[in-house]
């Protein structure tokens, strides 16, 4: 549970988000851009942080997860709580603005109450203000996952993002997706961004020397700090290895040993890893390498309302999609954390005026594609969204384009944990359809598998996600599954998890020796042949032009 | 690159040709997979009467290889090699490859220090061994298993 310290700071986060505090938390009075910026500033050394963008340069709606399941050391810890669990753990209340912002109940009732969360534009005002109340203290650092998850995004190649990311005025950056754009580009962009694009743990397959820097020291306050960037572990095997067939990854933990010994020695008193390990490997991280200060975390999407303390290390988790900007203060005396104050600051876009210079700038990289952007493609009829452990409605929508227009028995869909929600009677427009699909490996193909090969991949899947040990999980959620349902037991180990597999057709169990019609999307395998999936996606909303998805229990959880 | 990469010992003819003798086993056909209990009874010939300590060496592996037909390791093992305290020798045990024993390096004390490093192939997800053989008959372990897996679907 929180500590006392650790709820004051909590309830003090959210009482600047809702004037008045806990009392009046049910309160759904007017909050000013004021409020949200309310810190009192501790120390000599201000981080700003953000994680997993996904490209997202407007405001828009993202769901928290219903289902969040931490294994092993993890279970019933954060992030691994949601709804009321969460609430509770972190002293919040339900129906209120944090309760929106935190987590997913009565998400479409909040969502109407508090409007749209994001837009770099509302974060550059945020950065802006800070930076003129902390000049010379400030640090602005992106945990990475910014250059890729939009339709702008992927028509520039990621280049879009580097010019808002400069305009934000971004200190150093570290990566996962920006991967997908394959060695050269992703060394291009690099080259142009201005800043440093830090990634220890990126080698060269031939030679095992570094790709990219590791370090980047700043002077901020007086106080030397180390930055250290650590990429993606599984960037190879949960993306394509042939678009980076040169760089090695891996978690390489006696190494950032290594960098933190190395950063101290050369003087550093505060050490920053900029990460995209995901929470889980970054705990255990913590625990392992010793001399980190603070772990400023992405890629599992975590929003954290609290600076979590593992030994002597804080670790951020910064939510996602531009939902949140984190403030970290630090009073670093004798090469340690003396004194911490921290606050996850919601970016309400109906709250925070937008910076105008980056508006013009986000205006300009939409113009070019404002049709296509905004041609609607039909209506949602449900709460369309992803992020969850083992299903979401967006994907069933997709599963179920797959199925109609692939003309296949079974569908197989990525659990990837970016996409933006649309609430029930918002239009579906292309840009909500790329939001969900927009990768550099889009083919919808049509494979004959069978029953054995597809327990296999479920099997896999799950043990990417529900491995006991951190470091052998992959951070993405279960592959969303179409035509078909099974039961999964997260506690189970490789191989036992997966059971009673059945084609939702016939009611009949999957036969391990039959072969089935798949269909599905974003292989890691060169060459894969189909139609790219947004536009199998966008080819059925359009015949539906009303769309409902149910809530479906295509997965039963056991055991947990 | 090549399968024999060895980075700290200088190596006699004689050891390149273990190490490439090492990987080059494995195109034979032999498909079936060790068991683990084959690889217990290499390491049981290995030590002999001693019992493998997990102590003094240090075995560095992906957690998950990024492609199984190439992974790369290093053994470093905690010792003076001095002509009175050396390592003799390090081997490498892929439990479930069809043949499990992978390396050996003979060291001696004119290496300076025992760390090595080599690449090798994993026919599936397995528990890896470093054994060091110490010169006063000592016998130290370390293991962690790698898995090859099927990739997609992260982030």
């Amino acid at each position: 549970m929180l500590t006392r310290r650790d709820f004051l700071q909590v309830a003090a986060a959210t009482a600047a988000a809702l004037p008045g505090g806990l009392a009046r938390a049910a309160d759904n009075g007017a909050v000013t851009q004021d409020d949200l910026l309310a810190f009192k500033p501790v120390g000599q050394v201000t981080l700003l942080n953000f994680c997993d963008i996904h490209a997202q340069l407007v405001p828009l709606y993202y769901r928290e997860p219903a289902i969040n399941l931490g294994v092993g050391a993890a279970r019933g810890l954060p992030p691994h709580l949601t709804g009321k669990d969460f609430l509770t753990y972190f002293g919040l209340k339900a129906g209120t603005r944090a309760a929106y912002m935190f987590t997913c109940d009565d998400f479409t009732a909040l969502a109407r109450r508090y409007g749209r969360v994001g837009g770099v534009d509302r974060i550059a005002t945020l950065v802006k203000a800070i930076r003129a109340e902390r000049p010379g203290n400030t640090l602005l650092l992106d945990s990475g996952d910014t250059w890729q998850g939009s339709y702008t995004a992927l028509k520039a190649g990621g280049e879009d993002m580097v010019g808002v990311m400069r305009h934000l005025g971004v200190d150093a950056m570290t990566g996962h997706w920006e991967f997908t754009y394959g060695n050269d580009r992703v060394k291009e962009l690099a080259s142009k961004l201005g800043f440093p694009f830090l990634a220890s743990n990126v080698r060269d397959t031939e030679w095992d020397e570094e790709v990219f820097a590791h370090t980047a020291f700043f002077d901020r306050g007086g106080v030397k700090v180390a930055v250290i960037g650590q990429a993606f572990p599984y960037t190879p095997i949960a993306n394509p290895r042939w678009m980076i067939p040169t760089w090695s990854f891996g978690i390489r933990e006696s190494e950032m040993q290594q960098r933190v010994d190395a950063a101290r020695a050369a003087g550093a008193q505060l050490v920053v890893m900029l990460s995209h390990n995901g929470f889980d490997t970054d705990r255990k991280m913590a625990q392992q390498v010793k001399g980190i200060d603070v772990i400023l975390t992405g890629h599992t999407h975590d929003a954290i309302p609290a600076a979590i303390k593992v030994g002597s290390t804080l670790l951020v988790g910064a939510g996602s999609h531009g939902k949140f900007l984190a403030r970290l203060d630090l009073d670093v005396r004798d090469g340690k954390v003396a004194d911490y104050a921290f606050k996850l600051i919601p970016v309400l876009a109906d709250v925070i005026a937008p910076d105008q210079d980056m508006a013009a700038l986000v205006a300009n990289i939409r113009e070019p594609h404002k049709a296509e952007l905004g041609r609607v493609l039909g209506r949602a009829d449900s709460l369309l969204y992803r992020r969850d452990n083992l299903n979401g409605t967006f994907d069933d929508l997709i599963c179920d384009a797959l199925l109609q227009e692939r003309d296949a028995e079974i569908a197989l869909s990525p659990g990837f944990r970016w996409g933006a929600t649309l609430l029930p009677g918002q239009a579906i427009t292309l840009e909500d359809v790329y939001n969900q699909t927009a990768i550099t490996y889009p083919a919808a193909y049509r494979n004959a598998m069978t029953g054995k090969t597809l327990k296999e991949t479920l099997e896999g899947v799950a043990d990417n996600l529900f491995n006991p040990d951190p470091y052998y999980q992959q951070g993405g959620d279960m592959v969303r599954v179409g035509g078909m349902s099974y039961t999964i037991a997260p506690d189970q180990p490789l191989g036992k998890r997966i059971t009673d597999m059945r084609l939702t057709r016939t009611g009949k169990p999957i036969d391990p020796a039959k072969t089935y019609t798949v269909a599905g999307w974003a292989s890691v395998t060169k060459g894969t042949e189909g139609p790219p999936i947004w536009d199998v996606v966008t080819q059925y909303v359009a015949g539906k032009s009303v769309v409902t998805v149910p809530e479906r229990q295509r997965v039963k959880v056991v055991g947990i | 690159m090549s399968e024999t990469e060895f980075r700290q010992p200088t190596l006699s003819r004689r050891h390149i040709l273990l190490g490439t003798a090492a990987v080059g086993l494995m195109a034979l056909p032999r498909w079936a997979a060790a068991t683990p209990a084959e690889a217990e009874a290499v390491v049981a010939k290995l030590a002999g009467s001693a019992k493998p300590a997990a102590s003094r060496i240090a075995l560095q592996l992906p957690q998950i290889a990024e492609n199984g037909n190439s992974v790369q390791f290093s053994v470093s093992v905690d010792s003076p090699m001095t002509e009175t305290d050396y390592v003799k020798s390090i081997h490498i045990i892929a439990d479930q490859n069809p043949y499990p024993e992978v390396a050996t390096f003979y060291l001696s004390p004119a290496n300076g220090k025992a760390e090595v490093t080599m690449r090798m192939r994993l026919a599936k997800t397995q528990n890896v061994r470093a054994i060091a053989l110490m010169s006063d008959g000592s016998v130290h372990q370390a293991q962690q298993e790698v898995k090859v897996t099927i990739g997609g679907c992260g982030g």
